[in-house]
């Protein structure tokens, strides 16, 4: 299992070996893609991929991750998920399935959310076209397999940054932390702005300094960074 | 019936979640004595319930908590290494196969349908994650019940004593026949149970877009 990945990978030393090594696991995993995307504590990401640069330009113009189904359950759980059981519904999601379809990203998908130390996350996926029945096999045959594999490419990923990943202690003010919270609890603006009893305009100013200081790239990364560091009252 | 939720989920359960975290209270504050945070209102909570981790409960018919534990990856900030390490040798259990499951709590008055409720519900979360194990931090003293319940944790280390004895140990998930046990205990069939648990997890919709 994975043997001759791992050989490859201790060889591995800077990120273009990784990605690779990476690009090489689609073959080792007998699966048609391979994403590997890392968001370190200092907001830097690092993402590997197989799929086609039109897609990766056309995701990253329209700012797919806002709407995402996959990206939105991975930065928020950590149990390993099959793309068929997440929520496909409403219009955009819809179009955006057919259009990552017609990408190639195919039919079928499974993601390994990663939670990494303070405050790192990850995502690690496979994509492919198949048939129901044949995906629900591979998945169940060759979990371990990939749930390893992603854990071994975070390390291996972790390692070769690890001097430019200085674990920063990122304190958010009172108000910063409501801020984050209501959007954690999936209030949009305006009612999180009322509940705070605060207008929107000061609520986006809360909003974006606690992006600044968690170095996050958008709001949904800021919310899943301060949400996987334990900065909210989410409970 | 059995609900697993992650905390920024608990929302959409208000009474669930708020009288888990009273029992929570009641069991380790008030009954065991650790050393743990209690609200005003008696409600316990401490810095890995921030984490999002995910609870398994036990909900009674009228929707209040019948009991409870809580999952968080090896992987990431978790109770056993940050706190635990001199009942393990100093060993840190980090594996994407391994989560840590803790507060495992049971409400007053709740009996052993309960405890064999969350065993299983521990049990089908492992499972349906590929997990080979679960590392626990208990009440030492429920060693001898979770053994009565057909399955029963290698204790790796203990400290204190009497009721202040706490123990870390491994569950694993591939034990012949324990599922089996554990749903004929709780008087459930494999499909229901399955049922319960997805559910729980599936469909988890994406943030409101007008935020992001």
């Amino acid at each position: 299992m994975l043997e001759s990945f791992l050989e490859r990978l201790e060889g591995v030393e800077t990120l273009s070996d990784l990605d690779a090594a990476i690009l090489s696991l689609s073959s080792e995993l007998d699966v048609e893609h391979v994403v590997y995307h890392s968001v370190k504590s200092t907001g830097e990401q690092y993402a590997a991929l197989t799929y086609s640069d039109e897609w990766v330009a056309r995701y990253l113009e329209k700012d797919y991750a806002r709407i995402d189904p996959v990206v939105q359950a991975c930065i928020r759980r950590f149990h390993p998920i099959d793309w068929k059981r997440l929520n496909w519904s409403g219009k955009a999601v819809k179009s955006f399935l057919h259009e990552a379809i017609d990408s190639g990203i195919g039919n079928q998908g499974f993601s390994v959310p990663i939670r990494g130390p303070s405050g790192q996350f990850a995502l690690f996926t496979v994509s492919g076209s198949e048939k129901d029945d044949r995906w629900a096999t591979y998945t169940q045959e060759r979990s371990r397999e990939l749930i390893l594999a992603s854990h071994y490419v975070n390390q291996k990923a972790l390692e070769i940054e690890c001097g430019s990943d200085q674990l920063e202690i990122v304190s958010l003010s009172p108000r910063e932390t409501d801020a984050l919270t209501m959007l954690a609890l999936g209030f949009n603006r305006a009612q999180a702005a009322e509940s705070l009893s605060i207008s929107e305009h000061t609520l986006r100013v809360y909003i974006e300094s606690a992006r600044f200081k968690l170095a996050a790239s958008n709001t949904t990364h800021a919310v899943a960074r301060a949400m996987n560091q334990g900065l909210l009252n989410i409970c | 019936m059995l609900r697993y939720i992650y905390a920024d989920d608990l929302r959409r359960a208000p009474k669930l979640a708020r009288t888990m975290f009273r029992d929570r209270g009641e069991q380790f504050h008030t009954r065991l004595n650790w050393k743990v945070t209690v609200a005003g209102d008696g409600s316990e909570r401490d810095e890995y319930d921030a984490l999002n981790p995910l609870y398994v409960i036990w909900e009674r018919p009228d929707g209040s908590h019948g009991g409870s534990l809580r999952f968080l990856p090896t992987t990431g900030p978790c109770m056993v290494n940050d706190h635990f390490l001199h009942l393990t040798d100093g060993v840190k259990i980090e594996s994407p196969l391994v989560w840590e499951c803790t507060r495992f709590c049971l409400a007053p008055g709740a009996d052993t349908r309960v405890s064999a409720a969350l065993m299983l519900g521990g049990m089908e979360a492992g499972r349906a994650s590929f997990l080979t194990h679960a590392v626990g931090v208990f009440d030492a003293r429920m060693v001898r019940v979770y053994r009565r319940l057909s399955w029963g944790p290698i204790i790796l280390g203990t400290c204190g004593t009497g009721r202040d004895a706490i123990s870390v140990g491994l569950w694993a998930f591939q034990e012949d026949g324990v599922r089996a046990r554990l749903l004929d205990r709780v008087g459930v069939s494999s499909g229901v149970s399955e049922g319960w648990l997805t559910q729980s997890l599936d469909g988890i919709a994406a943030l409101d877009p007008a935020i992001a």
